[in-house]
């Protein structure tokens, strides 16, 4: 990249998403388009729990794990859920359409 | 030593992703053609919430269910194919169970069928979550609150998942067809490959795969069959239909859905680690998996589940497009609040109030980011759980009514705040339920689970 200009995680990404993991876990999946780019996340450890953390507005210890799966050039990141699925207040059963915030990422 | 007589392939034809969900007759057929050693689909989860679990009530559809068992029971007893079905009804307790199986003897009246029927239970009573407790062999998974007392005596259906050991006990006794509650999901069809002695780290890992049918292949679709061929050090993935198929990418993305660590699975009795799994591309839509192993861990750990009831909800439906109150949205509700509790005292204490508020964090409620709404209209769910149903109406009638004509400070328009899209605005929901369990128990005897068959 010239100039340091920053790239949009959209440019990389194939697959963004988020799920439950069970009714007390909400998971992240970055997938890649292109292994170059997983490996550039890997290696400058661009995804860490501070960035995800600040990115929702969370405490850094509900951030559960960050993991980097190679045989889909992935990174899965798993937070607490703020209300278990189904409990009074919750507003996403399946915590389908909690991975907005990770659309701003840029590198 | 002697040598061991190598082990022939063993094929398993996995219907559907959730029973009830349907799959193409043609896929069916094709799966049939290729004479499976195995016909299973897994009908659980506890995704759509604790509702189903608490109520006893099945998220799929009766007649989408029936279609699906009947298809797959025909075919199954007719070619003496053992047919496994697991979580029964969707979440697995009794009532679940009781309503799948009174489905399966219809089936057997109708087509005439008759065959030998496992039935297994997954329900765990409360004295044994107790003493479990006592015992100190109850372990909560990550951000669970401890389980207590108090927890355990308030919960309803509580519920193990089981692993393959009920299975193979039914199966060793000539069961034909299983129906069984709430199940670990590769289990159905993990159980009778490592009863003949294949290994159970790649049997499980096909499990896991297999249970969500044809999710797994690209394009994906959980109402598609989906076909595996475990064999003595691998195993291979296929779609059966010409429209989609398994790709290295497609299987091993699998891995990561609705998991928090796709290296580490764990499960009953231990995990399937796949840190040394390799996905391979063997052309013509089919993947080769290797290197999936089984971990046993230390003691044997099954997962409760169980809910309790947490009231009784109504809730109103209503959207706002003046600009001044949606520039002061966040006060004028907390106002509305105020102005309830107060008029009703004592009556509102038990109930407690929510304000969805769509078009500003209706979604993602705390952890939305954008603080200040762009929008120019909003839609709020007016949301009262109250301790009975009498009492959440009357929390909820009163809210609507207070929000309607609030007179917040700058307001224009004075005819009412809320544009409604339904007569009546009020809808009484019914009982509420919230996890209540969500633990490790660990027991001595896996197959501790009360099983029995039944002559068709």
């Amino acid at each position: 990249m010239k100039n340091g200009a920053k790239r949009s995680i959209l440019k990389v990404a194939r697959v963004i998403r988020s799920k439950n993991s069970g009714p007390y876990e909400l998971t992240l999946d970055i997938m890649f388009k292109d292994r170059r780019d997983y490996e550039l996340f890997k290696k400058r450890k661009l995804i860490t729990a501070s960035r995800i953390a600040s990115l929702y507005g969370v405490d850094k210890s509900e951030v559960l794990k960050i993991i980097y799966f190679e045989p889909s050039q992935a990174i899965k990141i798993t937070l607490k859920r703020k209300i278990a699925s189904g409990t009074p207040g919750d507003t996403d059963i399946y915590g389908a359409q909690q991975h907005a915030p990770l659309l701003n990422l840029k590198f | 030593m002697e040598k061991r007589k190598k082990l022939p392939p063993f094929k398993i034809l996995s219907t559907t992703a959730i029973l009830g969900y349907g799959f193409p007759l043609s896929s069916f057929k094709k799966g049939l053609s290729k004479k499976p050693d195995l016909i299973a689909a897994d009908a659980g989860s506890t995704d759509p919430g604790p509702y189903y679990l608490g109520s006893g009530k099945s998220f799929t559809n009766r007649t989408a269910v029936k279609r699906d068992l009947r298809l797959m029971i025909k075919a199954g007893v007719e070619r003496h194919i053992p047919v496994v079905i697991g979580s029964a009804g969707g979440s697995g307790a009794r009532p679940h169970l009781d309503w799948c199986l009174e489905i399966v003897r219809e089936i057997a009246r109708e087509e005439k069928l008759h065959f030998k029927l496992g039935i297994v239970q997954a329900d765990v009573k409360k004295e044994a979550v107790l003493k479990a407790l006592k015992e100190g062999k109850i372990s909560p998974l990550p951000f669970v609150p401890p389980l207590t007392r108090k927890v355990i005596e308030d919960s309803e259906n509580i519920v193990a998942q089981m692993g393959v050991e009920p299975f193979i006990k039914l199966l060793k006794a000539g069961a034909q067809v299983i129906v069984a509650g709430r199940s670990y999901d590769p289990a159905v069809f993990a159980a009778l490959p490592i009863s003949r002695g294949y290994d159970p780290g790649l049997a499980l890992h096909l499990g896991k795969i297999l249970e969500c049918a044809a999710i797994a292949a690209t394009p994906g679709s959980g109402s598609d069959c989906a076909f595996g061929t475990l064999e003595e050090d691998s195993f291979v993935l296929e779609a059966l239909s010409p429209e989609r198929k398994f790709t290295p990418q497609s299987a091993a993305a699998h891995t990561l859905y609705e998991k928090s660590d796709p290296y580490h699975l764990p499960g009953p009795g231990g995990s399937i680690d796949l840190t040394g799994c390799q996905f391979e591309d063997l052309g013509q839509g089919r993947v080769r998996v290797t290197g999936s192993k089984f971990v046993p861990s230390d003691g044997y750990w099954l997962k409760l589940e169980g809910v309790r009831l947490a009231g009784y909800r109504s809730i109103s439906v209503a959207g706002v497009r003046d600009p001044v109150m949606i520039g002061k949205i966040d006060e004028i509700l907390k106002a509305v609040e105020v102005k309830v509790r107060n008029i009703l005292g004592k009556d509102s204490e038990g109930s407690r109030l929510y304000f969805h508020v769509y078009g500003k964090n209706g979604v993602m409620g705390e952890l939305e980011p954008v603080k200040k709404t762009k929008s120019h209209e909003l839609g709020i769910v007016i949301e009262v759980i109250g301790p009975t149903q009498t009492e959440a109406d009357a929390v909820l009638a009163l809210t609507r009514s207070v929000l309607l004509h609030y007179g917040y400070e700058g307001r224009i328009a004075t005819a009412g705040n809320l544009a409604f899209p339904f007569s009546p605005s009020d809808v009484a929901m019914g009982k509420v339920y919230e996890f209540s369990i969500y633990h490790l128990m660990q027991v001595s005897d896996p197959a501790f689970f009360p099983v029995k068959t039944e002559k068709l």
